[in-house]
Formats: structure tokens, C-alpha cells, sequence
């Protein structure tokens, strides 16, 4: 050990006036975002947890086409047909894996060094966010793959074998999953702990959709605020008149007021 | 350079700082010493902008940490070892920290051969890692920017006494080359190792500080003789202060006072020793009693 330190004290030391200089550039600029993006990037999917989640999601994703593959009816398969049915899987995975992006610098405490690395916390949320909806995308095209596979698969054994897409419906579901990709921020930045976030943004949204469906009165208000309900059209690619502002009310209720809410703590709150 | 100025935290009606203001200095090691709760980490945290303080400020480099454009590659922080993610290897760890400083690949390797970790080692995961190679984990990444300043909490909590000498060694070499670092212990050997000045806080107040010199000066002398009674009390004729100690009589004056005292009071002494360690540990425990939990129980 002794030996090994000695023949490095050089690498030890803060830098001589040479490097300094060289240096201050560096010193003095701020990180540039797409740094900051890269690292929490790998911060998803560098730990066997964020690893096992994505494989999970990739995993589930091909069971699901599969299974349609098996059990539809030939003459129905096509390449619309099995791009409709990824958004079931993911929109139920996707803001896990939002959530463990954002609570995992409180419950494993490595906000201790990402934040006086980046003491402006506003910058390390934004970064936290883009790296998200990133690795949402790289899956969501992961999957797009696999349902082209599925398609050729069908050919094969009989389908028809179409590959026209609807645009709307290909945009609406991008757009759509990367709702829930934030969505899974929120609740995550609101309750920074894991297991309670996953339980709240699987759970409560799910259970006022049942509630909706006993009671009428529910319902009505259901229409603005059942998030499942308003992505509904999105994700199927046809949304008309109404379904904006239902759009937007139900996004705001379930995914604007918990980013607020989850942002504002992650700024103000004290790391220990 | 770290200042700190009437630097105060308050949580409701209770004081976690109150009050701190000292400076450390280029070129020099100094140890944050306190029992545990003594509110040294929250300090440190307010230093590096984690915590909002109450009142006063804290510099680093002559701005407020959180003004720093890129504090990595100027300030090396480690604030808690153990806060590491399990799941991440060693050298996963250092290239996101080098990801960010956007220091080349190379520096990883250069950091572990520092910190003594092996390729080995650095290659597994964290959750296998002892206390000891999380506080060297935690020191590498600190040292990934080569910066100018160190700031580091309990960073010789799990070393064993080579790792401790080890970190002095390293230490001392980075303040040798203009190098500022400002440490914490709650174990006044381990910084007494470690450390060139102290500053000592309880309940979350300084209670002294100065150079390990002078504070060791102010412990006295340490004696031992076949009669510690008769010298306690030759000792009280000639108007000293004097207090009994497990290991014998610590008298406030110079050695040499001692030795003349024995010699005319015919007493054959067997330990005499001025400015050591135990002296400091007598100020320590005494400056702090009272401050720590054991303090308040008894």
C-alpha cells in the first residue's frame, strides 16, 4: 500500500500552475447537459435493479406480442395490430422505470454526490427527465422491432401481413408512453421512496378507473381525470375535439401536479 | 481556502451548529473533531450546499459552493462513504463521476492506483466492499477531478491503523502541493494522526482550536511514580493543579517543574511525559462533556 501511494504521490496533489491554466476552462465552465444526461442515463441502467427492469420490460413486451401472435386469428394479424397491443405492457412498466430513475438517489443516498457534483438540482431534475424519456424511446423502438418480427412471423403462418401504420397512431402512442414515463417521475419525485411510489402510481389511477365504473357520479368526472381513459385515444391514434381538453385535464391531474409537487421538493429539500 | 463565517443551523428549537467560524487554509490539514451528534456533518454539509444554513455563510475558492460552475473539478467532496449504490462496481462508480468532470478514461485507473484498491477489487460490486475500501472508493471519486480543495466526512471511520497512516501520508502530500483539506473525526487518535490544526466542536459549538501543537501544549504533563499520592500532594503544596487520572497525575505546568518536584520530594518517578496524547484526550473529553450522549446520560 505504502509503496503504491508513494509511486503516485505526484497524481496525489492538486494540479501545478502549468495544468492549472490548461485546466481553468474546464474548471470554470459549467457541465453541459448532455453530460449530465449521459450520466444519469447509465445511472438507469448501470445497477442490476435498473438492468433486471429493462429486461423485464423488453421480456413482457415480446410475451405479450407473442401471445397474440399464437392466439389471434391469422386473417386479423398485421403490423398495426401488434404495434396497438406493446402499449398495454409498457404503460404499465414504463413509470417504474421512471420511478426508480427518480427515487434512487434518496433511497440509496447518492444524492449525497450527484448533488454537490451538480449543486443546481434544477439541472440534475431536467437531466434526470431527458435520460428517462430517452431509454423510454430506446424501448419503445425495442419493441417496435419485435412486433416486426411478429408481423413477418405472421406472414409466414398466414396472416395478412400488412405493414401500414396509421402516423397518428404511431405519434400517439410515442407520445402517449412517454406520458407515463413522466408520470412515473412524478410520483416518484413527490414520495422519494420507491416501493410507496410504485404501489401509489400503479394503484391509484387504476382504482379510480373501477371506481368510475361502479359509480355514475364518478364517472362523469372520470372522463377529465381517468388517465387511462384520456390516453386511451391517444395511444389508439384517434383523437377528436374533446379528447384534447380531456387530454389535457387528465395529464395535468396525474402527471403535471405530482412533477410540480415531486420538483419542488427535490430543489428544496435537504440531502442527507 | 473553506471559510466558514458564524456559520448556524437551527431544526426548530434546536441548535445542530451554532455559531462556527474558522478558516482552513492552503496547504494545511485540518481535522473537525467531535463526538457523535456534535453536528460536524451538518456543518459540512451546509459547506458543501447540500443544507441551507440558518444564518451566517460558508465559502470554498472565495464563492458559495453552490456558485461553483463545475465544483468537481475544483472541490473533492466525501460526506458519507457508505452512501454508495450497492448494485453499482467500484469502477462504475468513479466513470459516472468522470463521465461528468468529462476527465478521460484514463484518471479511473489513476485514482484507484491511489487509493490502493486493485483491479480486482474495483471491478466488484459495492455491496461487497468493507467500510474501509467504500472510505477508499469514496476518496477515489473525490480525487477524479484533481482538485484543489478536500472535504471530507469520517474518512478514517473502517480503516484499520496502516489504512489510517496511510490517509495521512496522502493527505499531507495533497496540502504539501497547496492542497486545502478539511476533515472530520470523532475519534481524536484517528485525527490526531491525520490532522496539522483542530478545531474541536461539541453540541455544536467550537470549543477550541488551534495547531495540534498548542493544544497538545495546554494537556499538561503526564506523571507516574511509585508514590502517587505523596507527589499529588507535593505538588498541591507548591500551588499546582493537579488531577488523578487511571494512568497516574496530569499536572498543568512544564516537565521540567515535575522533575524538580519529585527530586526534592525524594519520589522516583517512572512516567513523565509533557504534550502527549492523553493530555489532548483529557481536553477532548473535557471540552465535550456533557456535549455527547454518554456526557448527558451520566
Amino acid at each position: 500500500m505504502t509503496e503504491v501511494s508513494a509511486r503516485h504521490t505526484r497524481l496525489e496533489g492538486p494540479p501545478t500552475r502549468r495544468e492549472r491554466a490548461a485546466g481553468q476552462q474546464h474548471r470554470e465552465a459549467r457541465v453541459p447537459l448532455h453530460r449530465l444526461v449521459h450520466v444519469e442515463f447509465r445511472k438507469i441502467v448501470d445497477t442490476r435493479a435498473g438492468l433486471w427492469m429493462c429486461i423485464v420490460v423488453a421480456a413482457v413486451t415480446a410475451l405479450v406480442i407473442a401471445l397474440v401472435l399464437f392466439t389471434g386469428e391469422p386473417s386479423t394479424l398485421e403490423y398495426a395490430t401488434f404495434v396497438q397491443i406493446i402499449g398495454l405492457p409498457l404503460m404499465m412498466l414504463l413509470p417504474i422505470l421512471g420511478i426508480m430513475a427518480a427515487t434512487a438517489e434518496w433511497s440509496q443516498r447518492t444524492g449525497l454526490v450527484t448533488f454537490t457534483l451538480e449543486p443546481r438540482r434544477g439541472r440534475v431534475v431536467v437531466a434526470k427527465l431527458l435520460a428517462g424519456v430517452l431509454l423510454g424511446l430506446v424501448l419503445i423502438a425495442a419493441a417496435l422491432v419485435v412486433a416486426a418480427l411478429a408481423n413477418l412471423a405472421a406472414i409466414v403462418t398466414g396472416g395478412s401481413g400488412g405493414w401500414a401504420v396509421p402516423w397518428g397512431m404511431m405519434l400517439g402512442l410515442i407520445v402517449g408512453l412517454s406520458i407515463f414515463v413522466l408520470q412515473g417521475f412524478g410520483f416518484g419525485f413527490t414520495l422519494l421512496n420507491t416501493p410507496a411510489a410504485i404501489v401509489a402510481a400503479l394503484v391509484l389511477p387504476t382504482a379510480w378507473s373501477i371506481a368510475a365504473s361502479m359509480f355514475e357520479r364518478i364517472d362523469r368526472v372520470a372522463v377529465w381525470l381517468d388517465l387511462n381513459r384520456v390516453l386511451d385515444p391517444l395511444l389508439a391514434g384517434r383523437m377528436s375535439g374533446d379528447d384534447w381538453l380531456h387530454l389535457g385535464t387528465g395529464v395535468g391531474f396525474w402527471v403535471g401536479i405530482p412533477l410540480a409537487i415531486g420538483i419542488w421538493r427535490v430543489m428544496t429539500r435537504e440531502v442527507k | 481556502m473553506i471559510t466558514l463565517e458564524n456559520l448556524t443551523k437551527r431544526y426548530g428549537r434546536f441548535t445542530a451548529v451554532d455559531n462556527v467560524t474558522f478558516t482552513v487554509r492552503p496547504g494545511s490539514v485540518v481535522g473537525f473533531l467531535g463526538p457523535n451528534g456534535a453536528g460536524k456533518s451538518t456543518a459540512l454539509r451546509m459547506v458543501t450546499g447540500l443544507t441551507p444554513p440558518t444564518s451566517g455563510r460558508a465559502t470554498v475558492l472565495g464563492r458559495p459552493y453552490r456558485d461553483l460552475p463545475n465544483p468537481g473539478a475544483r472541490v473533492g467532496v466525501m460526506l458519507d462513504a457508505a452512501a454508495q449504490h450497492p448494485g453499482r462496481t467500484g469502477r462504475e462508480v468513479l466513470r459516472l463521476t468522470g463521465i461528468q468532470l468529462g476527465v478521460p478514461w484514463r484518471r479511473v485507473d489513476e485514482v484507484l492506483d491511489i487509493v490502493g484498491l486493485t483491479d480486482d477489487e474495483s471491478t466488484r460490486r459495492v455491496r461487497n466492499y468493507s467500510l474501509g475500501m467504500r472510505q477508499r472508493l469514496g476518496l477515489a471519486s473525490a480525487l477524479m477531478g484533481e482538485p484543489e480543495v478536500l472535504i471530507l466526512d469520517e474518512p478514517a471511520n473502517g480503516l484499520d491503523p496502516q489504512g489510517i497512516h496511510w490517509m495521512r501520508g496522502l493527505l499531507r502530500g495533497f496540502a504539501d502541493q497547496g492542497g486545502t483539506v478539511l476533515l472530520s473525526s470523532h475519534l481524536l487518535h484517528e485525527v490526531q494522526v491525520i490532522a496539522d490544526d483542530l478545531v474541536i466542536i461539541g453540541n455544536g459549538r467550537i470549543v477550541a482550536e488551534g495547531s495540534k501543537a498548542d493544544l497538545l501544549a495546554r494537556g499538561g504533563v503526564t506523571v507516574r511514580s511509585l508514590d502517587d499520592p505523596a507527589l499529588a500532594m507535593a505538588a498541591e503544596r507548591a500551588g499546582l493543579a493537579v488531577t488523578r487520572t487511571a494512568d497516574g497525575l496530569v499536572v498543568d505546568v512544564e516537565v521540567e517543574t515535575v522533575g524538580r518536584l519529585a527530586l526534592e520530594a525524594g519520589i522516583v518517578l517512572t512516567h513523565l511525559t509533557g504534550g502527549d496524547t492523553q493530555g489532548l484526550e483529557e481536553i477532548y473529553l473535557a471540552l465535550t462533556a456533557g456535549t455527547d450522549r454518554e456526557g448527558a446520560a451520566a
